[in-house]
């Protein structure tokens, strides 16, 4: 996989105390490491093992992912907004990579 | 067809057999127990109740390598009371643990949602951890027509 591109879903503006919903989605093929290749050499493990949400930098969500999640991790979750801010998404992958991204949320 | 009965016993003992011999071969998967041990180091022992916690995924997966779950517990989600973590397990893959969702008392809710692999027929097991000590659990069997693990 060349690129992991994130893509992530958050309301542009929301009301104070409001639950809102965020999805994200990053394509990575999340190689579970029990598939085999033509010879029948295991082709290692590489995935995306941690997921985490920041809103002005305090933890809101993160999950630590295995194997058994499939291709192209999907994340739905809430959070709740209580002053106009930054999200910030974090994926971090056994290969050492990490991908991030920001979304701004105002309030109405 | 009229079976004696010893047709009938000997016919069935072959298919016991049949059946046994059926599950020592192919890759080791994880089985109830594992899944059981999982959610008791989870859980740290504590005795899970049931009823508070939902865990949505179909009756019938086409493909398992995308397999939508969704949990969701119902709590205040306040700083004092809130859901910690819901770990999700699959009985029947290679390694019981799918993963391990982290709340805070930001969340506003205690749900999430996201795509799992299966590698066959089997049960999804989720537990939820409070912050206050209490522990949940939600359990579903899934159908698989085509297995997630490839080969």
């Amino acid at each position: 996989m060349a690129t992991a591109k994130p893509r992530v879903k958050v309301p542009k503006s929301a009301s104070a105390g409001e639950v809102i919903t965020i999805k994200t989605l990053i394509s990575h093929n999340m190689e579970s490491g029990q598939r085999k290749d033509k010879e029948g050499n295991v082709i290692p493990r590489n995935i995306i093992n941690k997921f985490e949400c920041f809103f002005n930098g305090t933890p809101v969500f993160s999950c630590d992912i295995d194997p058994a999640i499939s291709a192209n991790p999907y994340f739905e979750f809430t959070a709740k907004v209580m002053e106009a801010g930054t999200f910030r998404f974090v994926w971090t992958g056994d290969d050492g990579k990490v991908y991030d991204t920001e979304k701004k949320i105002a309030l109405d | 067809m009229k079976l004696t009965r010893r047709q009938a016993l000997s016919f069935s003992t072959g298919a016991i057999a049949f059946t046994l011999a059926g599950m020592r071969i192919g890759p080791a998967f994880a089985n109830a127990e594992d899944t059981s041990a999982a959610v008791q180091a989870f859980s740290g022992g504590a005795e899970p109740q049931s009823g508070m916690m939902t865990l949505k995924a179909p009756e019938i997966a086409e493909n398992g390598n995308t397999v939508p779950v969704s949990v969701s517990v119902e709590s205040p989600m306040t700083a004092d009371d809130y859901v910690e973590s819901v770990a999700i397990y699959a009985e029947g893959n290679p390694n019981p643990e799918v993963v391990v969702f982290n709340f805070t008392p930001m969340s506003g809710e205690a749900s999430a949602t996201t795509r799992m692999r299966l590698a066959k027929t089997q049960n999804v097991v989720a537990v939820a951890k409070t912050s206050t000590g209490k522990v949940y659990i939600d359990k579903r069997e899934v159908k698989v027509t085509i297995g997630g693990c490839g080969g």
